[in-house]
């Protein structure tokens, strides 16, 4: 689950990591008296969306307008929240659809002396996380990883322990960081690994991370995604979900557990289990198909799972015909026939159906999608459900 | 011979009481596997349908001999339940339950890792040596007594995998299903030691999926420590960058974790790779020619 800049920064608050002051807004007038009030000579307006890349983004049909603005007055923070809200942005993450503005973090300036990056992710290789550091703060660490791999420096911590003394001590000294900038870091640095143990963080980044000219340390950015399996120990998390972030869609097959992910193909795919779900976007293109989604019905799908998958996939106008395919472990073969009949009825099929059941009730299964009145091609393996899908849509 | 678990093996589950422990500790003992205990914190006295119920797995361990334990307690538990088949002395662990935390994850890794211990899961569907011994959700019925040692990240896709290689007549000697998340306790590593000292495992099939770097190391591994045939498949060649493919592990980050560079990784290492899922089986076949 991802969260807004504004609202990492408010967690950052109570963990005890620095941040400067801001005000979140979302009305020009509101960005204006935002700016009245944090009293200073400069503030900075920017875009919330759940992306990275903002400040180098541009607005849809106004490449002038950048996600993040650098103001010098009330009027400025107006006229800049104006260009913002309500918007489309574009970003090197959003896809050139962009996301849309509806809020906007007004933050008071800094005297900035020097530019970090830091990042917590988990190390799956070793099981541990592993808090990242370079000197090359403000750039996208995935081209820093690629072309200067030597300039991100790595300690990995125990979650029990957290970060020690010494690790900041072999950063800093890497980072080229020394005197009351680097007591600012021995702070700094374990309080973000605090954070990210404490809060059930998946990714806690920071880029860019400042000194100031008088050698304090800030987060001049928030880049807050939680576990999902965690989510149980942080009720509060309920409130600061964004739902106008999510794919519609998503949203709905989440709330009915199922798994889904929209894509941009136009052949529908309701299959059980996540590796076997994967597995058919890949056979599908194999034979000249383009998928229309990622979908895992799960292990022990029922009636109203399977037909709220069918209202879904077929939701999306791009879909000309789906492929349901399924290996019966768990879920049964008959289990399945059953949700897809009684789907039919309720959600009514105008696409192509490409069926292919395999494992538990087989039998019992197909005989009883042979005897029903739904429409269906059957296919006897993945491969020929594939080819049949491709052919029935006509690609 | 098979890997980890055979006739001999005695299993417990913990979290018996529950639906889904109770509907698969039945299922695994209609299989034949040697069901003999459960463990449910206070219903400790109580049996289902004959198999006693303990309320710690020291307990049952001292009562029942028990070596292996399967784990559906929920999320919020199985970090802990793990920790507690340890303690008892439980040497093969496995963890169906999905949705465990993965900071949970990262304490219980590194116990089990200095114990002797192995941790299947979690967020698996179990392990099963055909025709002695099943501990876990998999459909019995379609392995049959073999030899291909198959290991995968997949729960539905294994059981197309074991379905080909039955079709083609090879059968399984010990099939693993590793699990989902970020972090489990077995890699394909481990297992790939076990499967080459097997006797009966004669040729591998490894399933893997995008994320993370699991199928490079091992095909690293192969390259130099491995004498079997080795098949493998990948799934998630068409997944888009950044965005999770139902289980928690499988996403493509920073550019890292696809499946050409995985395809790359086990070719170079003389892996024959399946191009889809329908040629798992007869990659095996290919492989074991040589």
């Amino acid at each position: 689950m991802k969260i807004h800049e504004y609202q990492g920064k408010e967690l950052f608050r109570q963990a005890g990591v620095p941040v400067l002051d801001g005000i979140v807004a979302t009305t020009p007038d509101e960005a204006a008296a935002a700016y009245e009030k944090l009293g200073g000579k400069i503030a900075v307006v920017k875009s919330q969306i759940h992306a990275g890349g903002r400040g180098k983004g541009t607005i849809i049909d106004n490449p002038k307008q950048h996600g993040v603005v650098l103001t010098k007055s009330a009027d400025e923070a107006r006229a800049a929240a104006e260009g913002l809200l309500g918007k489309k942005l574009v970003t090197i993450q959003t896809g050139p659809a962009g996301q849309t503005v509806n809020k906007v973090f007004v933050e008071a300036g800094c005297d900035i002396a020097r530019e970090l990056y830091l990042g917590i992710v988990l190390d799956r290789a070793v099981a541990k996380p592993v808090l990242m550091v370079s000197t090359e703060g403000g750039m996208e660490i995935e081209t820093v990883a690629e072309k200067t791999p030597e300039l991100i420096h790595k300690e990995h911590f125990d979650p029990a322990v957290g970060l020690e003394a010494y690790q900041v001590r072999k950063l800093c000294k890497k980072l080229g960081i020394s005197g009351a900038a680097a007591k600012a870091a021995a702070k700094f640095m374990p309080a973000m690994c605090r954070f990210y143990v404490d809060y059930d963080c998946e990714l806690a980044e920071v880029n860019p991370l400042v000194i100031t000219g008088d050698n304090q340390m800030i987060a001049l950015d928030a880049k807050i995604t939680f576990d999902n399996n965690a989510l149980f120990r942080h009720p509060d998390y309920t409130d600061l979900r964004d739902l106008a972030e999510e794919e519609e869609s998503e949203l709905r097959a989440g709330n009915a557990g199922l798994s889904y992910v929209k894509l941009e193909g136009n052949i529908g795919c309701l299959v059980n289990g996540a590796g076997l779900a994967m597995s058919t976007m890949d056979i599908i293109k194999y034979h000249g198909g383009q998928p229309a989604n990622f979908l895992d019905v799960g292990g022990s799908a029922n009636t109203e799972q399977v037909t709220e998958a069918f209202r879904i996939l077929l939701s999306d106008p791009n879909v000309k015909g789906v492929l349901v395919n399924i290996f019966g472990g768990i879920a049964r073969c008959t289990t399945i026939a059953g949700a897809l009949i009684e789907a039919s009825k309720t959600v009514g099929f105008d696409v192509p159906l490409v069926v292919r059941l395999e494992g538990t009730e087989v039998e019992e299964g197909r005989k009883m999608l042979a005897e029903s009145d739904v429409d269906v091609i059957n296919a006897t393996d993945i491969t020929d459900a594939a080819k049949k899908i491709v052919a029935a849509t006509g690609v | 011979m098979s890997i980890l678990i055979d006739a001999s093996t005695k299993v417990i589950c913990q979290g018996i009481t529950g639906s889904a422990g109770k509907f698969h500790t039945l299922g695994c003992r209609d299989y034949g596997t040697q069901l003999v205990g459960g463990v449910t914190p206070g219903k400790g006295g109580q049996d289902v349908e004959g198999i006693p119920v303990f309320d710690t797995v020291e307990e049952a361990v001292a009562e029942t001999g028990a070596d292996a334990t399967m784990i559906f307690v929920p999320p919020p538990f199985t970090a802990d339940a793990i920790l507690e088949a340890l303690d008892a002395g439980i040497k093969v662990i496995a963890a169906i339950t999905e949705g465990v935390p993965v900071i949970d994850m990262v304490r219980v890794y590194e116990k089990v890792r200095a114990s002797d211990a192995v941790l299947i899961g979690p967020n698996c569907p179990g392990l099963i040596t055909p025709g002695q011994c099943k501990i876990g959700i998999m459909p019995g019925y379609i392995h049959n007594p073999g030899k291909v040692g198959v290991m995968s990240r997949s729960g539905t896709l294994t059981y197309e995998a074991v379905w080909q290689t039955s079709a083609l007549g090879l059968g399984q000697s010990t099939c693993v299903g590793l699990g989902g998340d970020p972090i489990v306790g077995t890699s394909f590593i481990d297992l790939l030691k076990r499967y080459q000292a097997d006797d009966q495992t004669e040729a591998i099939l490894m399933i893997g999926e995008i994320g993370g770097s699991a199928e490079e190391e091992a095909a690293a591994f192969v390259k130099e420590h491995v004498t079997k045939p080795v098949a493998a498949f990948i799934a998630g060649r068409t997944a888009p960058p950044g965005k999770r493919m139902g289980h928690a592990g499988a996403i493509i980050s920073g550019g890292k974790g696809t499946a050409t560079e995985k395809v790359a990784a086990l070719e170079a290492a003389g892996i024959t790779v399946a191009p889809t899922p329908a040629d798992m089986g007869q990659a095996v076949v290919d492989a074991m020619k040589g």
